[in-house]
């Protein structure tokens, strides 16, 4: 590896802009004639939208339209749509409700759009929609979903009896019940995953910019896939065919899953603006993204485990319930089905699975995916439930785990996944190591004996990332096939533009991927740009999330290089006289192997573009493109074990250590991985101690502010004590596995492990706030 | 934020002139709770009058045994003066635990007991240490300054213009943290006179606001240790619960935190 080339620890290219506030965001652009939009929302959680009245709003300073759902409706605007066709156990297609981008006559959550007030500022905007009445028909409305389907519930949607999305099942059932029928143990255990907000530090926001001349939409949008949406904008919504609508997602402040989906205010942004004729920005403040930023999880679980007569796990079935929220996000469908049941085999050697999951309306903001999306759900029931197997069978919870460990591969699970490899007894013994889990037992005594509950938690989880074989989501349901685009580009003065379609919203994609470039040719990154994030730039892209820009995205880029340099070789070969066998790159020099005969890639970059010396039948240039569909998912793992103290006073943990070990195959920027796996830690942290998007019965929204929803801070968690296994991915070039979305997944059941062992009762629900520790440690 | 016009007062005779002047103004302190609500177009005063530059505000003064501290001292420099951490140390504390550092740099003293947040920390200090507020017009007794969830004594346009504490013997502050807000989801004050009066205060518990709690008050007095809170019983009737809290989890922290700020105390 070079000074940058790859597995060093380089400092972010991105970070100077960053830091010095010099980042470009959507709310940064500022059009000529651009008008600002305010949309007005629901305080419904269901009602039906009687009338609108905004004449009086019309007569307001600054007012240029208010618009509402039934125009967007007549101007035929498609509905949001669902990307991914799942099919129920009776052979049904899933049901999906109508979703007009405004509504038109429902509404069905607090904060759906129901009218847009486009004026000449923020402000005027937001004064205009105070002043536009909306006459509402409040209806019955339900947000739990146990309550959601029962007889004589509101229903959501004419489409969906029973407010059921879909009755789905995976697995073979007759052998899970003949695995039961066996078994010598039964462990059985209650879950809920509770419902996150994802909160990326910018808001969600859309500029659209019509050039009526030219029948031309421009988009700026805070999107984690610009291509995406533009596929979706254009083949769904009838906005603009793909060749008039530029998407462009400049610099985005996170975006955890919420920024993949195409949201009603991008679509109503585009429409108002060809409706008005200029250029209309929609910013988002918090309290919109509390009520209609996607939110995540939200699952509630019934789950048995059978084991035989020596701890071995021989059956395991599921029954979940998964709310949806008020309508199908564009990847809800997929996230308790294909992203969760498949991986319900977890680190462990399980002959019969079974998993049934019900999808339900409620009338509650819609969920999709969010950082690890039906991972992190699956990984902290199986843990959860290895956890209590192992207090119920009286087995030490690390080695009941061991000894149900997959140790051959590839492996192929009952739920679809085939494991390529993985070491999953090295991330342990590496934890353990880590954390002195033998010395645990005597800590925990000198707690004991100092009046604190002591506890340790052991979580092994495992992903399928890397998202993911067309071929394979494609016969799964999904309605577009997920590699990877990339080209590069030697400029005539032989610096390289890389162009992707990854996009960066934090991933620090800007530094790792100029690593790769140093480390084929052996120049500086500075001699290296990326470019992301424009569909008239980068030539196609599905985007970042599923942990897959470094190991899809960048193979991609490999491929393109690997074309690039063959073309270089040729160049240089020729202009040295030379065999292009005999070629070798060095140091950003094209050598002759075993001479000392050699030519700089800017000279070789200029004979390709002056084209006055090539070889024969070479067409000039050195700009090469790739698309790369990996063959497999790839399967990150590993360890994390948590130990804890909980105040028996006031229920409040406290933590005494962390640690990770993590196998994420080769590792790009150690760096950046552990900034990684620090984020993901700690959303996996507030998810077991503070986060809950709560509903109170009639679908008010209780947590839509930071007063309110708890967010983890730096003082809310310790400092991590990270390390890594190796074992390389052998399904694509690089070895890469992903490493985005592992700390979401893993962390959880171990800090929930370990408080219910601190305080030796199993039952206990995330968050673990303080008030409900404190009532579990003196419930009777 | 709907139109306000901005003024900055030089003086508290300026601020309380522009205020008589004024539709419907408001005095802008450190501004953590007013600027917020303003921007949520929750409150549309016609007129803000900012106290932050008024020289008279700003300041402690430890004279004998009593410490002062100007209403628009910031948490900051009540935290870091010399003064109220020799004197009244559990006010430094309290006012470390208050909020985050961002608060801590503007939110005022006099801005925190104006509002009357039911959770919030200095009403607790004041109401266990038998502090005085000073006022343009007035002094007010602690335990007459605090009248329910976000209602004081001052009348239309009067302005705090500081706290007076008697130095205490002993006294203590232990706070649970609000998971989200950082108030306090159950925060205890207690405090022994120099004359052996024993005052405890509960902030962020009760659904009136601020509140002493006479039981432990009678229990430290007869023993001024943790242990004598263990038999106390602390009721739930009329604490508040949401989904932080319940009425029952407020009532043991009331306990619990009592029994903390004792030892703090010494």
């Amino acid at each position: 590896m070079g000074v940058e080339g790859i597995g060093a620890r380089v400092v972010r290219k991105e970070d100077k802009r960053f830091i010095t506030g010099k980042g470009r965001y959507v709310d940064d652009i500022k059009l000529t004639g651009m008008t600002y939009a305010h949309f007005i929302r629901s305080p419904h959680a269901h009602a039906k939208v009687r009338k609108i009245d905004s004449s009086a709003a019309l007569k307001m300073p600054g007012v240029v339209a208010v618009l509402t759902g039934q125009q967007i409706v007549d101007d035929k605007v498609g509905n949001l749509i669902c990307g991914w066709a799942i099919t129920s156990k009776d052979g049904s297609p899933m049901k999906m409700g109508a979703w007009p981008a405004m509504a038109p006559e429902t509404v069905r959550f607090v904060g759906q759009a129901v009218a847009v007030v486009i004026a000449e500022s923020k402000n005027l905007a937001r004064d205009a929609a105070e002043a536009v009445v909306v006459d509402y028909e409040e209806l019955p409305a339900v947000a739990d979903v146990h309550a959601a389907i029962k007889s004589g519930a509101p229903q959501l949607h004419p489409e969906a009896p029973g407010n059921q999305v879909y009755d789905w099942v995976i697995g073979d059932e007759g052998a899970v019940n003949a695995a039961f029928a066996k078994a010598a143990n039964v462990v059985k255990l209650d879950v809920t995953n509770n419902r996150l907000a994802p909160n990326a530090m910018e808001p969600r926001a859309a500029i659209a910019d019509y050039d009526a001349a030219e029948e031309h939409f421009t988009l700026y949008t805070t999107s984690q896939n610009p291509h995406v949406a533009r596929l979706v904008l254009s083949a769904f919504y009838n906005i603009a065919p793909e060749h008039k609508l530029r998407v462009i997602a400049p610099d985005v402040g996170g975006g955890f899953g919420s920024k993949i989906f195409i949201y009603p205010e991008e679509m109503v942004a585009l429409w108002a603006s060809k409706k008005v004729g200029r250029p209309v920005k929609w910013t988002g403040d918090r309290t919109e993204a509390f009520l209609t930023d996607a939110h995540g999880r939200d699952h509630v679980t019934h789950a048995e485990m059978a084991f035989d007569a020596n701890n071995k796990i021989t059956g395991f079935k599921v029954k979940t319930y998964a709310n949806f929220g008020a309508y199908m996000s564009l990847f809800s469908s997929s996230v308790p089905t294909y992203l969760y049941a498949t991986l319900l085999s977890g680190q462990y050697n399980i002959p019969a699975i079974h998993a049934e999951v019900i999808g339900v309306y409620t009338n509650t903001t819609p969920v999709d995916a969010y950082r690890g999306a039906g991972r992190p759900e699956a990984s902290y029931l199986i843990e959860r439930l290895m956890e209590t197997a192992a207090r119920q069978l009286k087995v030490d919870p690390a080695e009941l785990r061991r000894s149900n460990f997959i140790t051959q591969f590839p492996h192929q699970t009952p739920v679809i996944m085939a494991y390529d490899t993985g070491d999953f007894n090295a991330s342990l013994d590496a934890a353990m190591k880590a954390i002195d889990y033998a010395g645990f037992p005597a800590r925990k005594a000198k707690a004991k004996a100092d009046g604190k509950l002591r506890g340790i938690g052991v979580s092994c989880y495992i992903e399928a990332c890397g998202i993911a074989p067309s071929k394979a989501v494609g016969s799964l349901g999904a309605g577009v096939g997920l590699w990877e685009s990339a080209e590069v580009r030697v400029n005539p003065v032989g610096t390289i533009e890389i162009l992707t379609g990854s996009h960066s919203h934090g991933q620090g994609h800007e530094t790792t991927f100029c690593q790769l470039v140093a480390e084929r040719l052996g120049v500086p990154i500075s001699q290296v740009s990326i470019v992301h994030g424009d569909t008239d730039k980068v030539q196609f892209g599905m985007g970042t999330y599923g942990s897959r820009s470094a190991a899809v995205g960048l193979t991609a880029i490999l491929k393109a290089m690997e074309k690039m340099e063959s073309k270089a070789k040729k160049i240089a070969a020729h202009a040295l006289e030379a065999s292009e066998a005999d070629i070798v790159i060095e140091n950003g020099e094209f050598k002759v192997t075993g001479t000392d005969k050699a030519i700089a890639l800017p000279m070789v970059a200029l004979a390709a573009y002056t084209a006055h010396n090539l070889p024969d039948g070479m067409e000039p240039g050195l700009k090469e493109s790739a698309f790369y569909d990996p063959t497999n998912f790839t399967f990150p793992a590993g360890t994390y074990i948590c130990e804890l103290e909980v105040d028996s006073g006031t229920g409040k943990t406290s933590f005494v250590n962390f640690v990770a070990a993590d196998d994420f195959g080769r590792l790009i920027n150690p760096m950046i991985v552990e900034g990684q796996v620090h984020g993901g830690l700690v959303q996996g942290i507030g998810q077991a101690l503070l986060e809950h998007a709560i509903y109170d019965a009639n679908g008010q929204p209780v947590t839509a502010s930071f007063m309110d929803y708890a967010m983890p801070r730096a003082d809310d968690v310790p400092s991590f004590n990270l390390s890594h296994t190796t074992t390389l991915c052998p399904g694509n070039p690089l070895g890469i596995k992903g490493c985005g979305e592992a700390g979401a997944i893993g962390a959880s059941a171990a800090v929930i492990n370990a408080i219910t062992d601190a305080i030796g009762k199993n039952n206990l629900e995330m968050p673990a706030t303080p008030d409900r520790v404190w009532r579990t440690i003196h419930a009777a | 934020m709907y139109q306000t016009t901005y003024h900055r007062a030089s003086s508290v005779d300026e601020a309380v002139s522009l205020f008589g002047k004024s539709s419907e103004a408001k005095f802008l302190a450190g501004g953590q709770t007013l600027l917020p609500v303003m921007k949520q177009r929750l409150a549309s005063p016609s007129d803000v009058i900012d106290l932050g530059k008024i020289k008279e505000l700003q300041g402690v003064e430890l004279s004998g045994d009593t410490l002062t501290i100007k209403a628009a001292t910031t948490y900051y420099d009540i935290m870091t003066n010399a003064d109220v951490k020799k004197a009244i140390p559990a006010i430094a504390h309290l006012t470390s635990v208050l909020g985050d550092p961002a608060v801590r740099y503007r939110g005022t003293i006099g801005g925190s007991i104006a509002n009357n947040d039911p959770a919030a920390d200095f009403p607790a200090a004041l109401l266990a240490l038998g502090a005085t507020v000073k006022t343009n017009k007035r002094s007010i007794a602690a335990e007459d300054f605090f009248q329910g969830l976000f209602t004081t004594a001052l009348e239309d346009g009067e302005l705090i213009t500081a706290v007076s504490f008697p130095v205490p013997a002993k006294a203590g502050y232990e706070k649970m943290r609000h998971p989200a807000s950082r108030f306090a989801l159950t925060g205890v004050f207690v405090a022994q006179t120099k004359s052996g009066e024993v005052r405890v205060a509960a902030t962020g518990a009760s659904q009136s606001g601020v509140m002493r709690v006479p039981v432990i008050e009678a229990a430290l007095k007869a023993n001024w240790s943790p242990a004598a809170v263990d038999g106390v019983s602390i009721s739930a009737n009329g604490l508040l619960a949401d989904i932080h809290g319940t009425a029952e989890y407020r009532a043991n922290l009331i306990k619990v935190m009592a029994q903390r700020a004792v030892s703090a105390a010494g």
